[in-house]
């Protein structure tokens, strides 16, 4: 335990400083999510990801980005989630769980679809257990490009949410 | 001549009672459950009238002498009686009301209905007796009563159930007959005011020996560890209105008996007694409950419960004792009373829920909480009433078992004052105990309620459930009122629990006298106060909301992690609620688990059929009472060697008995 | 002693205790997140965090799960009020609150169970699977922590002489002779176990954690959402400060005001929320160091906190 605390004391804060503040959000969204401000609850829904952009959204939450102090902290139920983050082609037996998971969620909500098989396939367009891309299945507010996108750019796309 | 009020109650409750089993005999179908049904109802009522009037101060005492042979009996009602003429008065009067509309649809059993309002009385009459002969009399028209009425039932679990029962009662009538007899002969007296005045005279060692036979006859009639076990198995199989007099009635005389016996007649006596009557309500109250939490039949839950509740019980009377033994009266008295408010409060919620629970078993056939659930729709106000009963179990705030805890908590929170050092080792012993009960009951009544009662029916027994008929609910809502009143203000009970404490022979002065909170020496405790807090809050807070939270609300499908929809099978059931309970408490329940597994004929590696069962024995039973049992019989075989039908050897007998005769009668000239 | 002690200065105490723990509790869990936060190399979202999140929640839309009843709606407004009249009856910031005589310390550990109780059942009520099993191992862990408390109450009302909080708590505030005793000591770490147990902390259960099959708090509200998760939350912030309050006024009671004077009662609630937050802070480091215990370790951890409680009331019977 010592040696946890001296490591802990020796490296400090490992948080790279805030990079300036994003363009707001599209006007329509930030009507609609205006009770989002300064909070947002995230639920990480893989749709049928290669699991790299999942890899990056943990990063995202890690300490070197760390998205939480914008506001942003992932929670376990579509229920307690505000944004969805949905990653990966949506495959065909991911397509009914990724609706019920979006009406699971209380409005005000926001859907990002990161990485470009979220977007449109990117990859897997066209494969055989592919269904489509994240906006077939579910409205996508916010999207974030990338294979995989950089976790600068997702706590980017989260910032446009919450507004810090 | 103006007649005695008591009296009077008294003989109109038997007169209704005996015209409840007359009707139930003679009259034709179409009116017999309401006509027995009202005039059960009545006899109830005459004898909770009875014990109130007792409990203000009345007494009476009545000698009939040409009633019964060996000396006829002898009637006393004093505050003591009262209490317990009272709780089972109102008890008989409700279960009578529920009847009504219980016996209605259920193929009426003529027998039952004829021998339940005799049960009633002769629990009316032992708290009455005030000789031995009386009180053994009435002790056994109630064993024999309620061994008719458990094997009315029918089946193989009736039967058996029958059998514990009737072996362990007419056990504990043994236990009775030996002690009280020997008693009464070392007094050269039967009656109980004649005994009290003798005992000065009695040798210490005779009282102690007596104190264990009568502990030992009426600790198994109150289900005390280790002579429980017929409790578990009877009180399911009656009926239900018949189980709730039998647990929340019956069971209690069993306590008035060892008080009315160690503190009325025997005068405190040694310590050691009431150490040992605490310990074992100590160890019912834990074991009790320990069961209750790993059961998953409604009815045997609810037996369970009423094992532990008598085991706290059984704790402030040890406790009482102890303390009355150091020299410290008042602390006595308030054990004591805490005891007899347990009596009281315990009668309330378990009457509430062992009646909740026939309704259940009337709509659905079925009392496995495994198969039960979703009845809160079906059923709306059996759950809701259920519930407060439950709270009462659970001894939460708002419950009816709170405050009698609360008391006995209180007066053992004074106890450091006693001497000697084996009973103040045992005190926080005793306490340890209490709390750990406390504890697993409120687990024990979440599962009973939320399994039960809330989610989704996991069969298509509890599907079809259909709410209870009027008299059923309205026999339930009597009960709820009278939790809810001993919950709230149950300091409108104090003067006549002090008078109560006084007649049993703990003589102090009345405790304090404020209708809505109890106090004890130093603390106080306002159940309404608490209630009426938390309920103004819970309602400011919704209006609250209203005004804050104005968003429109949508309904939705539960979070099924959006697979398809959820069936009633991926619920938890009872059994699963309770394993992690289970797993903790693994060396004391022991479960034994069959696991049996059919290959395919082609490969040893394809599984046809699984089948897995586990069932929870009740480890005393194994332990104790089958080599108990076991040892009996060999004993019965080794005595057919003895008297193995041959003529001669009987003759060899008796020439052998005659000849040691004439020689001892030679030598002992 | 019979009456209670409504004056205009315990009404006072009681309404800022009860508002300071309405308004402080969710600052309580912010400050424990930046804590943690920092600890981890983060920045951590801020002190006021919490309470962002719940004016959030209480503007979403509603949500009603089919299938679900009154004891789903009632239970988080239940666990609000309940941690309200706790923290307006505990001794936090003065020894005498409004309920006076009738603060009686198993009361307000019923009133806790009961609102653990009701989760439970709301639990039970939503007929998924995580709901069970949540309502099934808070319900375990209740039970078993349930005893430790009610045998640490039994060890400081028997050298008192009551079960009153007042009583008990000025008893401590006058001799701190008292709280160096041994039962004291036992029943401070007992009830140490019993604090991280019933607010659902580490060792006992993560409450950051998104795997359902650690879970055990959070498995009871997964179906809540909006305006009844913020009071959820809310419940269980205050539940968090009321017991660490608790804690701090039953085993280190220096500051409390004892007397009546205004300059006292301020030194009292500042005392009380430092306190409270030098706990909090406490709690939130050593959760750096601490993983959870797989679900049947806790019972043994319990089983040891009920053994010192034990040994408490032991103590105070034979050596006060």
């Amino acid at each position: 335990m010592l040696s946890l605390f001296r490591k802990i004391a020796a490296v400090g804060r490992v948080a790279e400083s805030a990079p300036p503040a994003p363009e707001p959000a599209p006007p329509e969204l930030a009507a609609r999510t205006r009770a989002l401000r300064g909070s947002a609850q995230v639920r990480c829904v893989d749709a049928g990801s290669c699991n790299g952009c999942e890899i990056e959204i943990g990063q995202a939450f890690g300490p070197v980005y760390d998205a939480e102090r914008y506001g942003a902290r992932i929670v376990a139920s579509p229920r307690h989630a505000d944004v969805l983050l949905v990653t990966g082609p949506v495959t065909r037996n991911m397509a009914e769980p990724l609706r019920r998971t979006y009406e699971a969620a209380a409005e005000p909500k926001v859907v990002v679809a990161v990485g470009d098989c979220a977007i449109d396939c990117g990859e897997f367009a066209g494969a055989y257990g592919v269904e489509g891309a994240a906006g077939d299945v579910v409205p996508v507010d916010l999207v974030v490009p990338g294979c995989p996108p950089e976790p600068a750019a997702i706590v980017e796309a989260l910032r446009k949410v919450t507004g810090r | 001549m103006s007649a005695n009020p008591v009296a009077v109650a008294l003989a109109v409750a038997g007169g209704f009672g005996l015209v409840a089993s007359t009707g139930a005999l003679v009259l034709p179908a179409r009116i017999r459950v309401l006509a027995t049904g009202g005039s059960a109802a009545a006899s109830g009522t005459a004898g909770a009238a009875a014990g109130a009037l007792a409990l203000s101060g009345r007494t009476y005492a009545a000698h009939l002498p040409n009633l019964l042979p060996l000396g006829g009996v002898y009637l006393r009602v004093d505050a003591l009686a009262g209490v317990f003429l009272a709780v089972t008065g109102a008890v008989f009067a409700v279960a009578a009301v529920y009847g009504i509309g219980y016996f209605r649809g259920h193929g009426s059993n003529r027998a039952v209905q004829a021998v339940w309002p005799l049960f009633a009385l002769s629990l009316l009459l032992v708290p009455v007796a005030a000789s031995v002969s009386t009180l053994l009399y009435a002790w056994e028209l109630m064993a024999l009563t309620s061994l008719l009425l458990v094997c009315a039932g029918g089946g193989e679990q009736a039967r058996s159930a029958g059998l514990w029962y009737a072996v362990m009662t007419h056990l504990g009538l043994v236990a009775l007959l030996a002690g009280l007899v020997w008693l009464a002969a070392a007094a050269h007296t039967e009656t109980f005011a004649g005994i009290a005045a003798a005992s000065g005279s009695i040798s210490p060692a005779v009282k102690g020996a007596v104190f264990v036979l009568v502990l030992a006859g009426f600790g198994s009639k109150a289900g005390m560890v280790p002579l429980h076990a017929w409790l578990p198995r009877a009180h399911p199989e009656a009926p239900s209105p018949v189980s709730a007099v039998m647990s929340a009635a019956m069971v209690n005389l069993g306590v008035y008996g060892l008080v009315r016996v160690g503190f009325g007649l025997l005068h405190g006596g040694s310590r050691w007694w009431w150490l040992t009557a605490l310990l074992l309500g100590a160890l019912s109250a834990v074991y009790g409950i320990i069961q209750a939490a790993v059961e998953t039949d409604l009815k045997r839950l609810l037996a369970y419960s009423t094992v532990e509740n008598l085991g706290l019980i059984l704790l402030a009377v040890g406790a009482a004792g102890i303390l009355s033994d150091s020299g410290q009266p008042v602390l006595a008295a308030l054990a004591l009373a805490a005891g007899l408010l347990h009596v009281a409060t315990h009668a309330a919620f378990k009457t509430l829920l062992f009646l909740g629970a026939g309704s259940v078993l009337h709509a659905t056939g079925t009392r496995d909480l495994d198969e039960l659930g979703g009845l809160r729709t079906r059923m709306p106000v059996t759950t809701g009433l259920f519930a407060l009963g439950a709270l009462g179990a659970a001894a939460l705030p708002g419950g009816a078992g709170f405050p009698s805890e609360w008391l006995l908590l209180q007066s053992l929170i004074h106890a450091r004052v006693i001497s000697g050092a084996a009973a103040l080792v045992m005190l926080p012993v005793a306490v340890g105990a209490i709390a750990l009960s406390a504890g697993l009951a409120v687990a024990t009544f979440v599962k009973a309620l939320g399994t039960g009662f809330l989610a989704k029916p996991r069969s298509a027994r509890a599907e079809h459930a259909h709410e209870a008929s009027g008299p059923m609910l309205a026999g339930l809502g009597i009960a709820a009122v009278a939790c809810l009143a001993l919950a709230l203000v149950p300091g409108t009970s104090a003067p006549a629990l002090a008078r109560a404490v006084n007649a049993a022979g703990l003589y102090v002065g009345g405790l304090p006298e404020y209708a809505d909170r109890l106090t004890a020496i130093g603390s106080t405790l306002s159940p309404l106060l608490v209630v009426a807090v938390v309920v103004l809050l819970v309602l400011a807070i919704k209006a609250l909301l209203k005004i804050t939270a104005r968003a429109p609300r949508r309904a939705a499908p539960l979070w099924d992690c959006g697979a398809p929809p959820l069936t009633a099978r991926m619920e938890y059931t009872a059994t699963s609620f309770a394993e992690p309970l289970q797993r903790v408490f693994d060396d004391v329940i022991a479960p034994e688990s069959d696991l049996d597994v059919t290959q395919h004929d082609e490969s040893e590696y394809l599984v046809a059929r699984v089948a897995y069962s586990r069932a929870v024995p009740d480890r005393i039973e194994h332990r104790l009472y089958l080599p108990v049992v076991h040892t009996v019989r060999r004993a019965g075989r080794m005595a057919t060697h003895v008297a193995n039908g041959s003529v001669h050897r009987y003759l060899g007998y008796g020439f052998c008995a005659v000849i040691v005769l004439l020689v001892v009668l030679a030598a002992a000239r | 002693m019979n009456e209670l002690d409504i004056t205009a200065r315990t009404m006072t105490v009681s309404v800022v205790q009860v508002l300071v723990v309405l308004l402080g509790s969710p600052l309580l869990v912010g400050l424990m997140r930046f804590v943690r936060a920092r600890m981890e190399g983060r920045v951590g979202a801020g002190v006021l965090q919490p309470w962002r999140d719940t004016v959030k929640l209480l503007r979403k839309h509603r949500l009603d799960p089919e299938g679900t009843g009154p004891a789903f709606r009632t239970a988080p407004v239940l666990g609000v009020a309940v941690g309200a009249v706790a923290a307006g009856a505990i001794p936090l910031m003065a020894t005498g609150t409004a309920f006076g005589t009738g603060a009686d310390m198993i009361a307000v550990i019923g009133l806790l169970a009961l609102a653990s109780a009701a989760l439970a059942l709301a639990g039970l009520d939503t007929a998924t699977a995580f709901g069970g099993m949540g309502a099934s191992r808070e319900m375990t862990i209740a039970a078993l922590a349930e005893p430790t408390i009610l045998m640490a109450v039994f060890a400081l009302s028997a050298r008192v002489g009551s079960t009153n909080l007042p009583a008990i708590v000025a008893a401590g505030a006058a001799g701190a002779s008292r709280l160096a005793s041994p039962a004291s000591l036992l029943a401070a770490v007992a009830l140490a176990v019993v604090v991280l147990a019933e607010c659902g902390r580490l060792p006992v259960d993560n409450p950051a954690t998104h795997l359902e099959l650690t879970m055990v708090h959070e498995a009871m509200v997964l179906e809540y959402s909006g305006p009844d998760l913020a009071l959820v939350e809310l419940g269980a912030a205050m539940r968090l400060t009321v017991l660490l309050g608790l804690w701090s006024s039953l085993f280190v009671p220096f500051g409390i005001a004892t007397g009546t004077g205004l300059g006292v009662l301020l030194l009292g609630l500042l005392v009380f929320a430092a306190k409270t937050a030098v706990l909090g802070c406490v709690l939130a480091a050593g959760e750096v160091f601490m993983a959870k215990l797989r679900l049947f370790r806790v019972p043994e951890l319990l089983a040891g906190s009920f053994l010192l409680g034990v040994l408490a009331v032991a103590a105070s019977f034979f050596l006060d």
